[in-house]
Order: C-alpha cells, then structure tokens, then sequence
C-alpha cells in the first residue's frame, strides 16, 4: 500500500478534475458543481488511505516520489511527506469538499460563470496539496507561486465589496514575498552546490552571514503570507471580500504555507540564523497576538473580523514555532490544524449569515438567534472553538504552545496568555451584537433571514462540529503523528533540547 | 508534607465512577441535539439523569467508606502527552470529591426537580436542561479530575454553562451583557490558573495531583508563592471575590433555578474547592495564607455592606453568597483544620441558599416576577411553605442556634481568632462583625418580604403558593437547613481528614464560650435591628442617604473603577487602533505603492491627509516592536 505515488495522485487529480469541470459550458453550474463534489470525496477518499500508509514514528520522510524534471538545474518533481505536511494534506482534504458544498450557490451571485468558479476551487486544492507535498526547494517554490493564481480570480471575480482592490492587494503583497523567496532560492541552490533537494540541502554548510540572507529571505515570504505583523494589513481586506467558502480555505490552509514554510525550510535549512532571529521572529508574533485581537474587538464587519482573529491566532503559531521546544512546536502544527476547522467553521458560518443577510456590517444583524436559533448556535459554537474553549480542539493546541514556550521564556508565555481573554472578548461580543439583544426590525424583513440551517448546510457543518469536539478530547491520533516530525526538527536540525523541570524531584522518582 | 500522596487504582464499582460525569453529558447531548421532538419529555430526562447520578454517587460514597486508603484514581485514556508532558484524562475520587459529588447531584437534583415547575411556561424549557445537564457534567468534571488540566477543563466547562444560563434569555439585552461580563471575568482567573499550571509543569514536570502536592515542598519559596497567588486569582474570579467580585450579582439575570443552583450552591464555591483541594500548596507559605484570608475578610464585609443597600431580592441573596463565600476563604485561608471548616460551611451554605434562592423563585413566581423587596410584604399569609421555608434559610445564614449555619459559621469565627500573633484580632473581629451585619440584612431581607403591611404593586391580587413541584424541593431543602450543619460538622471534619489532614489546635486569643456569646449577641442584635426598622415596611423609593449607603449602593464604586480603569480605555485603544492600522500601517503601504507606480496626483492626496497618522502608527509600530522584543530579551535572561 505505501508503494502507490500518493503525493504526486492527489496533487494532479484534482487539477485533471479542474481541467473537466472548466471546459463544461456555463449553462451546466449544476453539473460543474456535482463533479467537483464527487472529485474532492474522491481526492479525500484517497488521502485517508494515505494516512493509513503513513507510519506514524517511522521514517521522517515517507512516500517520497521523485521524477527527473529539469536535469540541467538538478530540479526535480520530488514529493514527499513528514507528519506536519501529512495533517496539513488531511486538513485540506477534509475542508475542500465541504467548501464545495457550502458554496454550493455563490457564484451564482456574481454572474460569472459557475463551472468556473469551481474548477479555480479544485485547482487551488492541486496547488494547496503540492506546496504542502514538494520536498524539492524550487517544486515548492512554483506552487508557492501558482497558488496565487486561483485565489487571485477567486477574490477577484467571485468576491463582494471591493473585491478588485482587495485581490490585487493580495497579488501583490503575496508576490513580493515571493520575490524575496526567489532570491532566496537561487542563493541556496548556489551555495548548496547546484541542488534543490530539500534532504540534501539539510546537510550543507553555510557562512553565518549567507545563511541570515537566505534566512531572511524565506522568512520574509513567509511573515507575509501567514501573516505576522506588520505585514497583515492584506488580510482583512481579502478575507473581507472573498467569498466566504475562499476565504476559509485563504486563512484555513494557504496562510498555514506560511507557517509551514518556516518549519521546513527556515528552521532546518538555516537552524543557526533560526536561532539568532528567533527573538526578533518571537516579538513580532506576540505584539501581532495582542495587537490583531484589539483590532478584532473593534470591527464592524464580520469577515474581516474573523481575519483580525486568524492574525491573532497566527501569532500563536509563531510563538509556538520559534520557542524550540517539543510542547511549543507540535502545538504550533496542531495550532494550524485546529485554526483550519476553526475558522474554517466560523468563516463558512459567517458565510451563511452573510449570505442571508446580504451584508457582513454586524450593525446590519442583532438578536438574529431568534430568527435563525440553529445557525447562531453554530455560529456560537465556531466561536468557542476559535477562543480555545477545553473540549474543543484549539485548547489543546494553544496549552501546548503556551506551556512549551513557558518553560523557555516566561514572559512571553504570560503576555499570550493575556490573549486568550482578549479571545473572549472579541468572541463574546460579536455573538451579542450578532445574535443575542432584541431583534433588529431590519432583520425581521429579510426574508432569506427566516430561513434556518438547510440539510446542505448541515451536512457542511457537522463533520467540523465534530471533529473539533472529537480531537479536543482525544488529540492523541494527530499528535502522535506530529510530535517525532516536530522532535526531529528541534533535536537534529536545531541541535535544542526540552529544559528539564527545574525542580523535577517527581519525575525522576516516577522512573 | 510528610507523608507521601498517593492514590489507589480504582477496581469494582468505583471503576465506573466515569459515569458521573458521561450521564448528564450524554444527557445534555440528546437534549440539545434532539431539537423540539424532545420539547414534551426533555426536562424530565434532564431530572432523571441528575436523579441517578445522585444514586451513584450515594453507592460510589458507601464503597468509598469500606477502603483503607479512601482515594481511588482512574485514568481514563492519555489526554495529552507530547515529550515530558503528560496529562491524564483521569479521575479522583477521594473524601474531598465524594462531598462534592454528593452537594452537586443532591442539591442539584432537588433543584432541577424545582425548575420544571419554575420553567414550565418558558418556551426554552427542553434547552434550559440541557444547559442545565451540561452544567451538572462539568461542575462534576471540575471537581472529580485527578490533574490541574482537567480541573481546568471542567472549570472552563462550568464557565460556559454559567454564561450560556445567565443569558439563557438572551433577546433582554442586559442578560447577554451579564453573561458576558461573568464570561471574561472569570476568564481574566482562568488566565491566572492557567499560568500557575505552566509553572508546575516548569518546575516539577507534571500537572497531576499527586506529583504536584509530593514535590511542592522542594520548590523554592517564590514559586510557591507565584503558583498560590495565581490559584487563588483563578479562584477569587470564580467565586466572585475581591478583585473580580463585580459579576456575581448581575449573574442574577439567569432564571432562578440557575442562580440557585450555579451561582450559590456549587459552581461558585469551586474557588474553595481548588484552594482546599491545593491545600499542599497554601499550607507551605504563611504569606500566602494570609493573603487568602484577607480576601477573605474584605469581601466578607463588602458583600454584607453592599447586600444592606439593595432593595432587589435576587441581589441581596447574591451578594450574601459573596459574603458567605468570604467567610469559606477566610476558613481555606487559615489552614490547618479550618480547611475542613470551610468546606463544612460550603456544604451547609448549599443546602440553605439553594433553599432561599429558590423561595425567592417562589415569590417572584406569585407576584409576576416581582423582584423589588419594597413592593413585596406580609406574604407569609399567602404563601405558608416558602415563608416557613425561607425562614429556616434565614435562621441558618444569621447562625441562629439550632440552625445550620450555627454550628458552620461559628468555628471559622473562632479559628479566626486563634491565628498566633495580633492579626487574631483583626480577622476575628471582621468575622465576628461579618455575622452581626449579616443578622441586619437578611432580617431586613425576610420582614420586607414576608412581613410588615403589603406594598404590592396593583395588578396583584392574589399572590398564590406554588405547585408542589417546586414545594417539595422547599421543604426538603428547609430541612437540610435545620439539620445538615448540626449532623455534618464532625464527621463530616473526620472523613475529610485524609485529604485536609490534622489541624494544629491553638487557643483562640478569647475564649470559645466569649466568642460564641459575642456572636450570637451581635446576631440577636442585627436582627432586632432590622426588625425594629423594618416591621412596618419602607419607602417605595430609594430614599436620600449618607455617604455609605450611597457607596454601598453602588457597589463601593468597585463597578465604576472597573470602567474607569479597564473598559473606557479599552475602548479607547481599540478604537485608536483600528483607525491607525486603516490609515497608518495599510495607508502607508498603499503610498509606497502609489509612489512606485507613479500615482503623485494619488499619492499627494493620501500624503496630505494622513501624515500625522503616518507618523503616529511608525511610532506607534516601533514602540511596541521594541516593547515586545525587550520581553522576548528578558525572558531568555532569567
């Protein structure tokens, strides 16, 4: 079972899928949309077999696939999984078919062509799989970069309210990200001697003064994309104006590029210049924590809201990914998981009230859990998740970055920690102003806002709902796919070690 | 600590002690998942599933008895376990744990049974169980979990109950900001509980009960110090102490079973849980036993103060609780045997302000949710078993003999002055004035409600009893009152010495005989007191007073602080921020944007405008890059 190429399967399949679903004429939306459904169940289908043939503690990288491209330039289509990119694969498994199914009538709206809009959705999961699944440095760096393009015109063409300004804006922050990755990129290839194999790479030498350029430059790309602050501005605006399907799988899974990023490439590629920006990399996360959830508390619009949220979160990540410990650093990929059913949950949930309500301003609703009392229950759901309530998935993830990061630096863990009651705040009061008071009289006449949950919009919901309660209790199953990928990281590459408690009486007398 | 804490794997029928908590879940679970086709049945199978655990928890108590070591552990599966961490899904259940399993699903059962009477017209009723089961699931969570990560999760679980309940009638605008409020309160403990679990998994590598209390003692001072204080913030925001006090009364907005059974009989006493429960800890720093006593003290004090100016029903029974809370810290907070004192209190404090909360509910159910005391009055003629009923309650919180609270309230007054040096006198004498302020306002309480001419508002004619659903409960309740702090003190003392251990006796600085007689005076005091000013009503509008009442009033202004300090700036710095990340951070980016692609006629437009704002977000940006990086620094220093 673990000799079929499932990297390089399930990151064209979905591309073949898309090249189906475009070619159909705009008069077959229906059609477009019942096969990208059963392509994404398909392409889900086939990744849970993967995470069967993936041995959990095994080699740290499996099913590695590699096929000769450029010879010339020593590129190759080389594919290969660690367990950080084999949960991030499940998750986007998971989230595209029931994005599918959420935006099941969206782009009907936009007078654009339907088949279209779905194919973009399947060629965004082609690219989203490949960057997650390359293990060559300039594989990734083309998906990295083509994956632009797919939500470029998903914002662009399908997106509401400054739509053209925002997608732009998303452009170009995004590409000059990627011009500093390209630089960076080539840099490596010249002083890893002509190679882009990730493998290979982790075993060069570099001076101390390339290897904090090249640092940077990957590092750069990354912050932008994640985003950390001061490079967020962009995300509002795109969460703001995507379509609200996009926009979960824009802070879902294309930011987690981002994170990702870092853990493969900077932190094993560059682990001393790791190690020396890493307070600077901290800083930044923490203020973007405090700072994003502020913001978060004091928007009007709810998609934009819920971006503020995700930067917020974001700086979790980070704090998680440059504190060096096991706890930290399997938190932080759990984090990105978690945040990816999250507020993929609350995106989608928001998506339905907007969609309804045909308007995202949070003054346009009030006391809407009279008129919808199911959706305002989802919605109140999503949003327990995303301030990391116990029992949902998210606390277990923000425990194990804030107790990881504690037992490194003190008050960074304190000051985040101040975060999760801001969480509180920015949650509890959108839900009030949303749902909860007496009743808007605007709302009351919308028609569309008498409507509750429909059985499509259920089905959407009810796997997030309970995975998120399943993996909050019972978190073992994704951690233990994690944590060696993480240990591996922190103890080969970064050479670092968990501090042993301080005291520690205990544990010796345990053993 | 001497001896070692150990725990014995639980076999037989304590195997299946999981059960408390699965029930009410399960429970809370089809309630709410079933919708309206369980609206006819639901609150009877929200009752039944209280009713036996109740029965379980009675069967999992004897079988507890006939053990040697009395503690059992049962670990559920690897809850989280990532490196050196590992965290149980895990249950205790030990003497501490049995006495709260039995106060959650006694009272709790009694006090369900009441709400489906007290819910019976409310359209929400089928849902408000299912808060009501998940409230049950969680509180039994929170006190039965075997490590500090799953007292968290029941902690937070209960958190969310309380919230969900007090803004259960979520269209009135001032119920969801309450539930709110209590929701970030508590969350500003929970943060605070939070770190003190980091710092026990820093310092000794585990969060489970028994490494923590085993290897507390090798932890140097300071750390014992910072874990105390950061407990006992969780637990002051939980309890509605001193500083975080200002939720409890406005969680009065949830239906009265909730603020029965919620915010007086058990979740709010889980602050004296966690301390008692951490008493390993406490018992190693005099300083931090002192400050827990003076919190104890002070919100003793402002609970009895605040609770003599308010005119609404509800709100006196809340701050009461505050107060008599105060009085189980300032037990916790002196140790050694008063550990068990405070929890005796606890248990008896259960029984008789569920059994006023609920006669409240009885006459807010006769006088069309009436809550206002001053338009209440000579009720006892029409409602016979809530006046005989509540009148017991009263008897008990004054500390009348032969009542609960007697025989409760009394030894934490004189283990508050036996503590060694001259602070005897200050904590004794604020708890011996604690009893008589008491006496003043529940008398005030129950004359104006019961006695005294009527001062009904006019739609009022017949201000009916209620069903039996709900007298029943009353009744039962009422005796618990008479009895339960008389039959509980010793053995109750004795079967809780496995986990509080042996007090030290000292001799209080006054005698036990001088004490009891100053206590009861100053009771009889109070009450006559307020009889005598009360007995013939009061004004039907607040009247003009002194400077005290005012402040009382209004809270010592502690709710006014509160929004000076922390809520106009916070909004402040919120509004200030959005507006610089809109036209500082972004604006700035789009100028340099518009300057490269050559836009001046757009650039110059932008630039006019917003210079200042420019200037003011890169300072702004700066200032706290530089901020959070010192913070990073220092805390790769130490």
């Amino acid at each position: 079972m673990s000799d079929f190429p499932f990297l390089s399967v399930l990151t064209v399949a979905p591309l073949v899928g898309a090249l189906v679903v475009v070619f159909l004429p705009a008069s077959r939306g229906e059609l477009a949309k019942r096969i990208a459904l059963g392509w994404s169940l398909a392409v889900l289908v086939l990744s849970v077999f993967m995470w069967i043939a993936f041995e959990a503690g095994g080699d740290r990288l499996q099913l590695r696939e590699s096929y000769s491209w450029i010879p010339r330039w020593g590129v190759n289509f080389t594919f290969a999984a660690d367990g950080i990119a084999l949960v991030m694969l499940m998750l986007i498994a998971l989230l595209v078919p029931l994005v599918i199914l959420a935006s099941w009538h969206d782009a009907e709206k936009s007078k654009r062509s339907v088949p279209v809009y779905f194919a973009l959705l399947l060629f965004l999961e082609c690219t989203m799989i490949g960057v997650f699944a390359a293990a060559d440095v300039f594989l990734f760096y083309v998906f990295f970069e083509v994956m632009l393009v797919p939500m470029y015109f998903l914002i662009g063409s399908y997106g509401g309210h400054q739509r053209q300004y925002a997608a732009v804006k998303f452009f170009l922050y995004s590409l000059v990200g990627g011009l500093f990755m390209l630089a960076a990129v080539i840099g490596l290839w010249v002083v890893g001697g002509k190679t882009f194999d990730w493998q290979a790479l982790t075993q060069i030498d570099i001076s101390t003064g390339t290897e904090r350029w090249l640092f940077l430059g990957f590092f750069l790309a990354f912050a932008i994309k994640a985003p950390f602050f001061p490079f967020h501005t962009w995300l509002p605006d795109a969460g703001g104006a995507a379509p609200a399907g996009a926009a979960a799988l824009l802070v879902g899974v294309l930011d987690k590029v981002g994170t990702f990023g870092i853990l493969r490439y900077c932190l094993p590629l560059f682990p001393e210049a790791s190690k020396w920006f890493a307070p600077y990399a901290i800083a930044l996360a923490l203020i973007g924590i405090i700072y994003a959830a502020l913001l978060a508390v004091g928007q009007n619009d709810l998609k934009r809201l819920v971006s503020y949220t995700s930067i917020a979160h974001f700086g979790f990540i980070g704090i998680g990914l440059f504190a060096f410990t096991t706890q930290a650093g399997t938190g932080a990929v759990l984090y990105m998981v978690n945040h990816g059913l999250a507020t993929g949950l609350l995106f989608l949930v928001v998506g339905m009230l907007v969609a309804r309500r045909g308007s995202a301003l949070i003054t346009d609703f009030g006391g809407a859990g009279k008129l919808v009392p199911l959706l305002a229950g989802v919605l109140f759901f999503a949003g327990l998740a995303s301030l990391a309530l116990p029992g949902t998935a998210p606390f277990i993830s923000e425990f194990l970055v804030l107790i990881g990061t504690y037992t490194v630096n003190k008050p960074v863990a304190i000051i985040a920690t101040a975060g999760i009651i801001l969480a509180a705040a920015y949650v509890l009061w959108m839900v009030q102003r949303t749902t909860q008071g007496t009743l808007n009289p605007a709302l009351s006449g919308v028609e569309a806002m008498r409507k509750d949950l429909s059985v499509r919009e259920k089905v959407v919901v009810a796997p997030l709902i309970a995975l998120l309660l399943l993996l909050g209790f019972y978190p073992k199953p994704v951690t233990d796919v994690i944590n060696p990928a993480v240990q591996a990281t922190m103890e080969q590459d970064l050479g670092k070690q968990d501090p042993a408690p301080t005291v520690g009486t205990v544990q010796e007398a345990h053993r | 600590m001497e001896h070692s804490v150990e725990y014995a794997h639980a076999t037989g029928l304590l195997g299946s002690v999981w059960l408390l908590v699965a029930i009410p879940l399960v429970s809370a679970a089809i309630l709410l998942l079933l919708g309206r086709r369980a609206d006819r049945w639901g609150h009877w199978l929200g009752v039944a599933s209280v009713g036996a655990i109740f029965v379980l928890g009675l069967s999992y108590f004897f079988s507890l008895r006939g053990l040697e070591n009395r503690s059992v552990e049962l670990s559920l599966w690897d809850f989280i376990a990532v490196g050196d961490l590992h965290v149980d899904f895990g249950l205790l259940f030990d003497p501490l744990a049995a006495v709260f399993v039995l106060l959650i699903t006694g009272v709790g059962f009694l006090i369900h049974l009441y709400a489906v009477g007290y819910m019976s017209h409310d359209a929400g009723r089928r849902k408000f169980f299912g808060f009501f089961n998940l409230f049950v699931a969680a509180m039994l969570l929170l006190v039965l979990g075997n490590n500090y990560v799953m007292l968290y999760v029941g902690w937070e679980g209960v958190g969310l109950a309380s919230y969900l309940l007090i803004s259960f009638w979520q269209d009135r605008p001032s119920a969801a900001t309450a539930g709110k409020k209590a929701f970030l309160m508590n969350r500003v403990g929970d943060a605070g509980l939070a770190i003190a679990i980091f710092i026990m998994f820093a310092t000794l590598g585990s969060t489970q009960f028994a490494d923590v209390f085993n290897g507390a003692g090798a932890l140097q001072s300071g750390t014992v110090l910072a874990i105390g204080l950061l407990l006992l913030l969780g637990a002051a925001g939980k309890s509605g102490q001193f500083p975080l006090q200002a939720w409890l009364p406005d969680a009065m907005e949830g239906p009265t079973p909730v603020s029965a059974l919620i915010h007086a009989a058990t979740m709010v006493t889980a602050g004296v849980y966690l301390i008692a429960r951490s008493n390993p800890i406490f018992s190693l720093d005099p300083t931090l036993q002192t400050v827990v006593v003076s919190v104890g003290a002070l919100t003793l004090l402002m609970g009895c103060i605040i609770g003599a100016a308010k005119d609404d029903i509800k709100r006196v029974l809340a701050w009461s609780t505050v107060s008599q809370i105060g009085y189980m810290f300032l037990g916790v907070g002196l140790g050694g045997g008063a550990y068990a004192l405070a929890i005796i209190h606890l248990l008896a404090h259960g029984f008789f302000k569920a059994n006023m909360f609920l006669g409240a509910g009885s006459v807010m159910h006769g006088m069309q949710d009436q809550v206002d005391i001053r338009r209440f009055g000579g009720l006892a003629k029409y409602m016979k078993i809530t006046w005989i009923t509540f009148g017991l309650g009263w008897l008990a919180i004054i500390g009348m003999w032969p009542f609960s609270g007697f025989f409760t309230k009394e030894p934490i007054i004189v283990e508050a002055f036996a503590r060694g040096d001259w602070t005897a006198w200050l904590y004794g004498g604020a708890a011996l004035l604690g009893a008589g302020l008491t006496a003043f306002y529940m008398t005030r309480l129950f004359v104006l409600t019961f006695h005294g001419p009527k001062r009904w508002t006019e739609d009022i004619a017949h201000p009916h009893e209620s069903p039996l659903i709900m007298t029943v409960p009353l009744i039962l309740l009422g005796l618990g009152s008479v009895v339960a702090g008389g039959l509980m003190a010793t053995p109750v003392a004795s079967w809780l010495t496995p986990v509080l251990g042996h007090g030290e006796h000292h001799e209080p600085v006054l005698s036990h005989t001088v004490i009891t007689v100053l206590s009861l005076g100053l009771t009889v005091l109070g009450a006559g007191l307020a009889w005598l000013l009360f007995r013939n009503g009061t004004a039907l509008v607040e009247q003009p007073a002194g400077p005290v009442v005012r402040a009382a009033r209004r809270n010592l202004y502690t709710d006014a602080f509160n929004e000076a300090v922390f809520e106009k700036p916070g909004i402040f710095l919120t509004r200030a921020l959005v507006f610089l990340d809109n036209r500082g951070i972004d604006g700035l980016v789009n100028a340099l944007a518009a300057a490269v692609g050559g836009g001046s006629g757009r650039l110059r437009r932008l630039q006019t405008g917003f210079v200042r704002s420019y200037a003011m977000s890169i300072l702004t940006g700066a200032v706290l890059v530089v901020a959070a990086f010192l913070a990073v620094q220092l805390g790769w220093l130490a």
